[in-house]
């Protein structure tokens, strides 16, 4: 049985962690970026051991990046100041606490509402930036994905700021189709995944905004290491959580499939990060034609969310948008 | 690769049929276009890309009120795009021909490789090419060793392994081409299922009252859409009885009149002659009859009244259904038709308002949608209600065109309040409050295939993204002086730009034939 009780204090810490944690991620970014300004250049030419591939052998044609994935030893940063290196490192520590805060945000807004806590626009978002910034983190205890740490602050503080300032509704409970147990799968999964593509989509950007040659950007193939591993990992989710939609449909709406709007949006960002990844293993496709598509892919994924719940509507709108 | 010509072809594109082959020669070479591996991808894409216009052009099946809106703002532009099919994108023929050139691309892609496939399976690993050192991944080293060990940690690995009198030669990752063929042939699936259920499947739709029943006959339902192969009889006999509905709304708050809870207590009969059963339909509970699933969809309210003629006699004992005209505090409007008055026919429009409040102007509104203080006011008509005509008229409406008006104003009633008509033409009491609620059934045959069908065809895509197919020869020769045995070791990735990934595995294949460090198997870059 639903409740109506909202605890209001709860709430009320919740709206305020989210702000805390726009101030934490604020300050990680710009512990990230003057550890990136300050560095010195990075090239995008190979110079370690490259691996020719066979004359004649037809492989990936030798674009910008062909070859170069086993230059890991060649992308290390440069020395740089030891004080820019100290404000990288504060930002890390910065970032967790920012990530801490955000987690305490989303637990305490569900224990407010006792309910799981995104069920609207507002809290979709949130969770959505706490996956991306949870995504870079442990990426970055196993990997050397520092050098991403900016750009992902940005991209979380920009998701914030914007819920904080045009998605924020009260929280109170859901209306009776989202009090099911599949709010917890189907939404759960979609938060992941959207998170990990958010990553693969800052990387992608990047990779295009940078040239070839030197630049203080990280090496375009550090970039698209990045991106390939968070859409490898990110896919299958995806599709798990198209998939619990369908059967959630199935039960709430009397059809699996019916080209609703925002069925019609998951699939083509489906169809998107599939045509990626075919691209990359067999078509060979590497670097930049790659990198287009799955930015074509994350903006179908950014449409589905801004444009769909705004604009579009359709039977799946409980984005409850003020 | 060089030494891959045995590969299934992944990515040819047929050249066209060249000069003077002839009608036959471009339908083969058109069946080879169809039915190659980029054409489904392309044919995949393009179904994507054909969906976006209905999910930003309101479509009939879904919003036909949106649709009559377009045709009313803009015309010549709705002409236009119903010429389109835009309004009916998944019904149109260009949508139709797409998905039918993907399912006959798919037939055409899936058999022959199917072939290829169950052929390669139960070939045996190539042999063993004269010149390691020419392999993308190549080491040598020196290790006291035989065929017989080498070919064993192979097959520990799980390689596949044929070996010869100085060498062996193994293979793996045949899964990649399995996941493939399962992904497309379960996309076939798919199709199919969506197809069979669409054809032997049906839905209806149906307003029940509480304290009234339903049977699922063709006949019960408002709106009845069979597949083309559905017959009538083969409905699903059950029938059950609404005995009581019940929302739950937040009371107070920023929320307040938000809904927390529908719930519809039903005794279900599944089939004629077996015992009832008590059922509370939810809004994400549906009531399933052996596969027939019925859905609450929406609810709203049916005030009761009782109305007396001007003979004194009672014309009119019932509930009317009344249309929600604001959701957020259910004010419902609805229309009472009374043919069967006398001297005249008798007409109301009745306002329904679930929790009435006087507003400062005088005038009521509804402010909660639980009914609080249900009142309605009502407004009467006599004269001919124009149902002898033969146009058709809705329910939830009065055509007041050809109608006396007797009673214009009145304050609102409440539930016992009656009001007599002026000129003696009768009087109506407000007896009551029931709710109405509105269910789907749908039967669709194809949903547990479809199911079945998208698991494997995510199951195979992630085998064939993920799995890589990679050959490993060994080759051992004698070292002269008899000490020991020369190990020369070459491996090949079959798979384009998984040549890095490999690169790994080789190092510890490599290890595990004996080479004693990475640095032996560093080797492998001398060459270049
Ligand atoms: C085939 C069926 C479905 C598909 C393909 C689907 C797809 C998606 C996708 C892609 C998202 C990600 C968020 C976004 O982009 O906005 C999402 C979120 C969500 N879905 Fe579904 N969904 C389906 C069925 C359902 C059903 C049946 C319900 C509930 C009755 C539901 C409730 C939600 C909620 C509450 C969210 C998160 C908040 C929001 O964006 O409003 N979905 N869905």
């Amino acid at each position: 049985m639903p409740t109506s009780e909202v605890d209001a204090g709860l709430a009320t810490l919740s709206d305020q962690l989210v702000l805390v944690t726009v101030l934490l991620y604020v300050a990680a970014m710009i512990g990230y970026a003057l550890e990136l300004a300050f560095a010195a250049p990075r090239t995008n030419q190979v110079s370690g051991a490259r691996r020719k591939v066979l004359a004649g052998a037809g492989g990936p044609s030798a674009d910008e990046s062909a070859g170069s994935e086993v230059s890991a030893t060649s992308t290390k940063p440069p020395a740089s100041p030891g004080w820019a290196q100290r404000a990288g490192t504060v930002a890390l520590v910065v970032g967790w606490l920012g990530w801490a805060a955000n987690l305490a945000a989303v637990v305490i807004r569900g224990l407010a509402v006792e309910r799981w806590p995104w069920a609207n626009m507002y809290e979709f978002v949130v969770a959505i930036c706490f996956a991306a910034v949870t995504a870079f983190l442990f990426m970055q205890i196993r990997f050397p994905v520092r050098f991403l740490g900016a750009f992902v602050f940005v991209a979380s503080t920009i998701g914030l700021g914007f819920a904080v300032r045009y998605l924020h509704v009260q929280a109170g409970p859901v209306q009776p189709s989202l009090n099911t147990y599949w709010i917890a799968i189907h939404v759960s999964a979609a938060i992941l995944a959207s998170g990990l593509f958010m990553l693969a989509g800052v990387s992608g950007i990047l990779y295009l905004i940078r040239k070839d040659g030197l630049s203080r950007l990280p090496t375009r193939t550090d970039l698209e290491r990045v991106a390939h591993r968070a859409i490898l990992v990110a896919f299958p989710i995806w599709t798990f959580a198209i998939i619990a939609g369908a059967l959630w449909a199935d039960r709430a709406w009397g059809r699996y499939w019916g080209w609703d709007p925002k069925e019609v949006w998951s699939f083509i960002t489906w169809i998107g990060y599939a045509a990626y990844l075919h691209a990359c293993t067999t078509a060979g496709w590497k670097g930049k034609k790659a990198t287009i598509i799955q930015i074509i892919a994350f903006a179908a994924l950014l449409f589905n969310l801004v444009g769909v719940n705004i604009f579009v509507g359709g039977l799946h709108s409980y984005a409850d948008v003020p | 690769m060089a030494t891959t010509s045995s590969d299934v072809k992944l990515d040819v594109t047929p050249r066209g049929p060249g000069g003077g082959l002839g009608v036959a020669g471009w339908l083969r070479w058109g069946w080879r276009t169809l039915t190659s591996m980029r054409t489904a991808l392309v044919l995949l894409f393009l179904f994507a890309v054909a969906s976006i216009p209905g999910s930003l052009v309101p479509q009939r099946g879904v919003a036909p009120e949106k649709v009559a809106e377009h045709f009313k703002n803009t015309p010549e532009l709705a002409a236009w795009l119903d010429r389109l099919w835009f309004y009916d994108v998944f019904q149109s023929p260009w949508f139709a021909a797409i998905y039918l050139l993907l399912f006959l691309s798919l037939i055409g892609c899936v058999i022959p490789r199917t072939k290829v496939h169950l052929e390669e399976i139960r070939r045996k690993p190539p042999a063993i090419p004269r010149n390691l050192k020419r392999l993308p991944h190549h080491a040598s080293f020196t290790e006291e060793t035989t065929v017989d060990e080498v070919a064993a940690r192979l097959r520990k690995r799980r390689f596949r392994v044929e070996t010869g009198p100085d060498w062996v030669s193994a293979e793996k990752g045949y899964l990649r081409e399995t996941g493939n063929l399962f992904f497309h042939i379960s996309l076939l699936g798919l199709l199919v299922a969506v197809g069979f259920g669409s054809l032997y499947g049906y839905r209806g739709n149906v307003l029940l009252m509480e304290g009234s029943g339903f049977a699922n006959t063709v006949a019960a339902y408002d709106r009845y859409i069979p597949g083309t192969m559905v017959s009538a009889e083969s409905l699903t006999p059950f029938s059950f009885h609404l005995e009581d509905f019940n929302a739950t709304y937040v009371i107070e708050g920023e929320r307040r009149g938000q809904a927390l809870d529908f719930a519809a207590k039903l005794k279900v009969t599944d089939r004629p002659g077996s015992p009832e059963r008590d059922v509370t339909l939810k809004v994400n509970e549906p009531l399933d009859v052996d596969g027939t699933m019925t859905y609450l969809l929406g609810n709203g309210y049916a005030p009761t009244f009782k109305i007396t003629d001007g003979k004194g006699q009672v014309a009119f004992d019932a509930p009317v259904p009344c249309l929600v005209v604001d959701s957020a505090t259910f004010t419902s409007e609805c229309a009472i038709k009374v043919p069967d008055a006398a001297p005249t026919q008798l007409g109301f429009l009745t306002r329904f308002l679930p929790t009435s409040v006087k507003l400062h102007d005088g005038t009521y509104t509804s402010a909660f949608p639980g009914a609080v203080n249900p009142q309605v006011e009502v407004w009467a008509f006599s004269g001919d209600l124009g149902l002898d005509s033969g146009a058709p008229q809705s329910v939830y409406q009065l055509e007041t065109k050809g109608l006396k008006p007797l009673l214009m104003q009145s304050k609102p009633l409440n539930v016992g309040d009656t009001i007599e008509l002026p000129n003696g033409a009768g009087s109506i009491t407000y007896t009551g409050v029931k709710q109405w609620i509105t269910l789907q059934t749908t039967y669709d045959p194809g949903r547990v295939p479809a199911l079945i069908a998208s698991v494997i065809a995510v199951i195979g895509l992630i085998l064939s993204l993920g799995v890589r197919r990679r050959r490993v020869w060994v080759r051992l020769a004698e070292v002269k002086d008899g000490n020991g045995t020369v190990v020369e070791v070459g491996g090949l990735t079959r798979t384009e730009g998984g040549d890095a990934a490999f690169a790994g595995e080789f190092d510890d294949i490599v290890r595990a034939l004996g080479a004693r460090s990475a640095g032996t198997a560093g080797e492998k870059n001398a060459h270049q």
